[in-house]
């Protein structure tokens, strides 16, 4: 930049483009070996010039791993996690910062501890909720003895149960319980200056209307950043959606991979395998290139 | 930090909260403690709920080998994918922050792999580093048995390791290039102008700069380690051959749903609770450092 460096700038050059080729490197054969018959993915070494069947690996692996409902499971999943993430992070957000109520800081702690461990981690008392999600309720009502009382005055033995294995909203609810969002917005509307409540206030706006008319428009770049990894991130998860849908129907396109792992015996069919891999990972790829203002910036500001 | 301006009507503020607060105790505060309720206490073979055990249930994982073994697994993992991921991506930002020719596309490209789903590059490196096929076999042409991720533990390490960290490269220069972009430009032409050369630019300037950003990374990586593996075990090794990558996230899954250990799953999620929480501990202790430079 400064001064001429022609070595430096050489090294420069080579190891940033080697950098790029492991980069790009899988994309290349996972998208070259989707394109060969079953004998040249085969073939050691794989030729690098594509082969001839790449609609036909396409069409199979569709139909084997049954993406089509399986990409749209993952889409409404991955839509739903961005939008609940949206919505009640901003909401919370707005609570926090703009009303002084007893037990604000409480709240407050008790939103910021959940950053601390993730899903993974609590993952099969989680499951254990999900399949009864009501369950909590009810052990409250049965411990504080008020299931008891009830069944007293009015005979009705009261039990709570709702299952919720299996369904769009077991799958996306534990996963918008998190605080990453919250924070977001809380920096964010630290910086909106006091003159506009004030003026707003001044103009007899209340809390709702200054939120929905004020607070949200300037809010949308921080939307589109928050909405942009949450749908990548929902996208991307595994362990959850492996665990709740036990049926079918509900899969999603990445938990499907695992029917496409080739079997020891035989042939292994790598060519449908990797037909299978292109599919799942092209649509977070383009949301990646598309949104990559968004992208980035939502990763750096969500993560601090 | 505080707002000088609120709303009075604080009813409607906590309305607000509610629908978070319902969720994180359903999802989050109630599982956290029956993780901990069950596992200090032992589910009944054939119902009749649980009996109070105490700490039995981690007396037991802690004299099991297998468990010892996870915990080295996971250690080893975590130490070397970070320390690999962390590096590369270090000296790709750092030379792309240089801002040469084409740097527009560096920025571009190196970020693509950190939006692909972990079980797909794991099955797309299953086949990179399939024995039989893909490239490594060429590698067992040469020397016939020498790689084998199916029966041999370290090769079998190896490769998720790389599948891990291909994956965090990406995600570790987007944190790297933002903080070398944030580190002001004039401060490194100063140092030019003084006659420094850019080698010893990076050093006295650009890393000390950047030490928070690597102090944050170098704990979300080992994090991260610990919980995005699950899905790149499941599809490369399943935890074989014989336990060799049997991490602890994937440990926890095995027994609680394939072996149906509530207790013992649990005993386990808490060892792993406490050790993500005195990691993130250990990371708010430099969050103030890190504000400092903005």
């Amino acid at each position: 930049m400064v001064e001429r460096t022609p070595f430096l700038n050489f090294f420069t050059h080579l190891i940033l483009f080697v950098g790029f080729v492991f980069c790009v490197a899988p994309f290349v054969v996972v998208a070259i070996a989707a394109s060969h018959n079953l004998k040249d993915v085969n073939d050691v070494p794989m030729s690098l010039l594509p082969g001839s069947d790449f609609w036909v690996n396409i069409k199979t692996a569709w139909t084997t791993a049954d993406l089509g409902p399986k990409l749209l499971n993952s889409f409404i999943m991955a839509a739903g996690v961005a939008a609940g993430k949206v919505i009640i992070s901003a909401l919370t957000a707005f609570s926090i910062v703009y009303f002084r109520y007893p037990g604000r800081t409480l709240i407050f702690w008790l939103i910021f501890v959940t950053l601390m461990l993730p899903l993974e981690v609590r993952i099969v008392p989680t499951y254990a909720v999900v399949a009864d999600v009501l369950s909590p309720y009810q052990a409250i009502l049965d411990v504080t003895g008020i299931s008891w009382l009830i069944e007293k005055v009015s005979g009705v033995r009261v039990s709570l149960s709702l299952g919720l294995l299996n369904s769009y909203t077991g799958l996306i609810m534990p996963l918008i319980a998190t605080a990453t969002g919250t924070f977001l917005y809380r920096q964010f509307f630290l910086t909106v200056p006091d003159e506009l409540t004030e003026a707003a206030r001044m103009d007899g706006a209340g809390p709702l209307r200054f939120f929905i008319d004020i607070l949200l428009p300037l809010s949308r770049n921080n939307m589109a950043a928050l909405g942009t990894i949450m749908f990548l991130w929902a996208w991307n998860q595994y362990l959850w959606p492996l665990l709740i849908t036990t049926d079918q129907s509900h899969a999603t396109a990445v938990t499907e991979l695992k029917q496409l792992i080739p079997n020891v015996g035989g042939i292994p069919e790598w060519n449908i395998a990797m037909a299978g891999t292109l599919i799942v990972m092209l649509p977070p790829l383009i949301v990646v290139v598309a949104m990559q203002r968004w992208f980035v910036r939502g990763l750096i500001a969500t993560e601090k | 930090m505080e707002k000088r301006v609120t709303f009075s009507r604080w009813t409607i503020g906590i309305l607000f909260a509610v629908p978070q607060l319902l969720l994180i105790f359903t999802f989050f505060y109630w599982p956290a403690g029956q993780a901990v309720y069950w596992s200090l206490t032992l589910q009944q073979p054939w119902g009749g709920g649980n009996i109070w055990v105490g700490l039995d249930n981690f007396r037991s994982i802690l004299s099991n080998a297998d468990y010892w073994n996870s915990i080295t697994a996971s250690l080893i993992f975590a130490g070397i994918s970070t320390g690999l991921a962390m590096f590369i991506a270090l000296v790709l930002a750092a030379l792309t922050d240089r801002q040469l020719a084409g740097s527009r596309l560096y920025r571009v490209v190196l970020i693509w792999p950190y939006g692909i789903a972990a079980p797909a590059l794991a099955l797309a490196f299953r086949f990179i580093l399939a024995p039989e096929a893909g490239f490594m076999a060429v590698v067992n042409q040469v020397w016939p048995g020498s790689w084998d991720p199916g029966l041999d533990g370290t090769d079998a390490m190896a490769s998720i390791i790389i599948a891990f960290s291909w994956k965090y490269v990406g995600y570790n220069f987007i944190f790297f290039l933002a903080a070398f972009q944030a580190i002001p430009r004039s401060l490194i032409e100063a140092a030019a102008m003084d006659g420094s050369g850019v080698v010893r630019r990076f050093w006295d300037i650009q890393f000390p700069l950047i030490t928070p950003t690597i102090f944050f990374l170098l704990v979300i990586n080992i994090t991260e380690s610990f919980q995005d593996s699950f899905g790149i075990v499941d599809i490369m090794t399943s935890g074989g051959p014989a336990n060799a990558t049997n991490l602890m996230v994937y440990k926890i899954y095995s027994d609680g749903f394939r072996g149906l250990d509530y207790s013992g799953a649990a005993a386990q999620s808490i060892i792993l609770m406490l050790l993500i929480i005195v990691l993130t501990i250990f990371q708010f202790r430099f969050i103030e450092r890190r504000v400092h430079y903005r």
